[in-house]
């Protein structure tokens, strides 16, 4: 789960990261007023997106005035915008940030993330701030300083020396510095988060470190226990067939061909976009509808597809394990009586009672339903569908 | 011969008496698994599908001798559960959960670690020594007896290489799901080398995903240490970056984990690797008739 920068700085504060100051709106006026409240003359207005590269994007104004503010608070707030990270379709803008101006010294790069190879949280800091790490990794990796952190330990004087020493920092600079890193490992730990990102983390004039970005992401299997976190979600930010799919228990992710895909268990599920591929068509999306498959989740699974207006054939590919084929078989027809599915399905049922299934599949006698005898024919037969052969 | 677990193994099963932990623990019996007993915590003493039920895992291994723990506890009780298996000195713990946290997982596995205990999952449907012993939620029947061992990130996609291997008409010695999460137990690399040493595994398929590197540290391992054919098939090859795909695992972050570098890793080892999932049986067979 993602949330938006002020959410994100919100928690920092709490820990003791160093942040501007700054507050939320939602409508213009408020942003104005926001500005007075910050006092200063200068003022940075930010639209808050669940995406990166809003500055390039034009979703960072500088403000002289609080006038400019309020101009600009009027000109993001409903607007369209395009990042590198959000898709050609863009994010609208809902609300937005406004934070007092800093006197920046220099500008660099913190962050944090589970090294999945070392199975602890890494800490990765750069002198390179506000340049894509992606891109520093590829091009410059030895500007990128990591230090793995084990969690029985926790954040040591040395982890934070290591960092501060390897981004050149001079020595007056490095407690400070390591105080702040401190304090980040903190806010990981304490919130299960997946990602933290300070970029740029800012030196100001008088040698204090200030997090002037900040994005973060969390593990959603730890959300049950962070209500806090859970209660920061924004779900305007989310692709709303995925919001509705979650509701059921199903897990979906939408793609952009014309193939629609339902399937029982994540790993076959890729694989099944894989073969369609394979075969010489597009899947239009993943969609996991969990080991049960059942008349419920299959009919939801047949609405969520069908929402997406490419869709031009289905293949719906069940292995039964536990749960049997004869019975997924039934599910299927009943799901067709609750939800219109006006495109070809092409089904294939393997493993226990798959015979049975294909049975009531044939006698069902249901125009659009096609049966598949193993997963490469399903495919075949699908990816033909499509293209309405 | 088989890997881990076979007809001998004594298994105990924690959240024993749960919904999910009765049920598979039953299927498990009736598939010839050694279920010695089960943990629930305030039903020591009480007896379930005929076996003992003890309060703690400790006095389950002092008075049944298993030395494997198949665990179905609820995620938020995983890390403790794993530790609790650890700390009594089970050798084997399979966890079949889905959803524990990340941090739960990175504690609990370098204690269970520390303590010398092998782990298999979280998220996983366990592991299964065809007609002598299976710990976990897969269909039994799919898995006949042979000669070719199976590893894989997948529950499902498991259960479609088996009848794949099957149909091409062969069989299973052990199959392993090592799990969809992103800090699990045994990978690949540990593996890989039981089956190398197994003399009834002759060839060895090897299902993975995108995310993370597991499968670019086989590749680094097969290539110096297994001379069996190994077969693989990466699922994600039309995977968006930066999307989970169901396992919580399944990512594209960075750049990193795609299908396309862990398929030229390994095909690059020497690895038969299929770019379709339906073309895993006849690989096999092709690989274990020359």
């Amino acid at each position: 789960m993602n949330i938006h920068e002020h959410q994100a700085k919100e928690i920092f504060r709490k820990y003791g990261v160093p942040t501007p100051k700054g507050a939320v709106a939602f409508k213009p006026e408020n942003a104005v007023k926001a500005a007075q409240e910050l006092g200063g003359d200068l003022w940075v207005v930010k639209a808050q997106i669940h995406a990166g590269g809003r500055g390039k994007a034009g979703g960072v104004k500088i403000a002289k005035s609080t006038e400019e503010v309020g101009k600009y608070a009027e000109e993001l707030l409903g607007k369209t915008l395009v990042t590198h990270q959000t898709g050609p379709e863009g994010k609208v803008v809902h609300r937005i940030y406004i934070e007092e101006g800093l006197d920046i010294d220099k500008e660099f790069y913190l962050g944090m993330v589970l090294d999945r190879a070392k199975e602890m949280p890494v800490m990765m800091a750069s002198t390179e701030g506000g340049m894509e790490i992606e891109e520093v990794a590829a091009k410059t990796p030895e500007k990128i300083i990591k230090v793995a952190i084990d969690p029985a330990v926790g954040f040591q004087g040395f982890h934070g020396r290591d960092l501060a020493f390897g981004l050149g920092l001079p020595k007056e600079q490095v407690n400070t510095f390591i105080s702040f890193a401190k304090a980040l490992y903190q806010v990981y730990m304490d919130n299960d988060a997946e990602l933290i990102e300070i970029n740029p983390l800012v030196r100001t004039g008088a040698g204090k470190f200030i997090a002037l970005d900040a994005k973060m992401s969390f593990d959603n299997n730890a959300l049950f226990r962070q209500s806090e976190i859970l209660s920061m979600r924004d779900l305007s930010e989310e692709e709303p067939t995925e919001v509705e799919a979650g509701k059921y228990g199903l897990s979906y992710v939408k793609l952009d061909g014309n193939v629609g895909c339902m399937v029982n268990g994540a790993g076959l599920s890729m694989a099944t976009m894989d073969i369609i591929k394979h075969e010489g068509g597009d899947p239009a999306n993943f969609l996991d509808v969990g080991g049960g498959a059942s008349a419920e989740t299959v009919a939801k699974g047949f609405e969520i597809i069908l929402q997406d207006p490419n869709v031009k054939a289905i293949f719906v590919n069940i292995f039964g394990g536990i749960v049997r084929c004869d019975r997924v078989a039934n599910g299927i027809l009943e799901a067709t009586k609750i939800t219109e599915v006006n495109v070809p399905v092409v089904v294939r049922l393997d493993g226990t009672n798959a015979e049975e299934a294909t049975e009531i599949l044939r006698n069902a006698k249901i125009d659009n339903i096609i049966a598949a005898d193993n997963l490469k024919d399903g495919a075949i037969k699908v990816v033909n569908a499509a293209k309405g052969a | 011969m088989s890997i881990l677990v076979n007809k001998n193994t004594k298994v105990i099963v924690q959240g024993f008496t749960g919904k999910e932990g009765s049920f598979h623990a039953e299927q498990c019996l009736s598939y010839g698994t050694q279920i010695v007993g089960g943990v629930t915590p305030g039903k020591g003493g009480q007896k379930h599908l005929d076996k003992p039920v003890f309060n703690t895992v400790v006095e389950a291994v002092e008075a049944t001798d298993a030395t494997v723990s198949m665990i179905f506890v609820p995620p938020a009780f995983v890390a403790d559960a794993v530790m609790e298996a650890a700390d009594a000195g089970i050798e084997l713990i399979v966890t079949i959960t889905e959803g524990t946290p990340v941090k739960d997982m990175m504690f609990a596995k370098a204690y269970a670690v520390k303590k010398g205990s092998k782990l298999i999952g979280p998220n996983c449907p366990g592991i299964i020594t065809a007609d002598e012993c299976k710990i976990g939620i897969m269909p039994g029947f799919i898995f006949k007896k042979g000669n070719v061992g199976l590893i894989s990130k997948s529950g499902t996609l498991t259960y479609e290489a088996s009848n794949q291997v099957v149909n091409a008409g062969f069989g299973i010695t052990t199959a392993v799901g090592i799990g969809g999460d992103p800090i699990i137990g045994m990978s690949y690399k540990q593996l890989l080398p039981l089956f190398e040493a197994d003399p009834e595994t002759e060839a060895i398929v090897m299902i993975g995903e995108i995310g993370g590197t597991l499968e670019i540290e086989a590749a680094e391992f097969i290539k110096e240490n297994i001379s069996k054919p190994v077969v693989a098939f990466i699922a994600g090859q039309t995977a968006p970056k930066g999307k989970r795909m169901g396992h919580a695992g399944a990512i594209i972050s960075g750049g990193k984990g795609t299908a396309k570098e862990k398929m030229d890793a390994l095909e690059a080892a020497g690895v038969h690797v299929v770019v379709s999932p339906a073309e895993i049986g006849e690989t096999v067979a092709k690989a274990l008739k020359k």
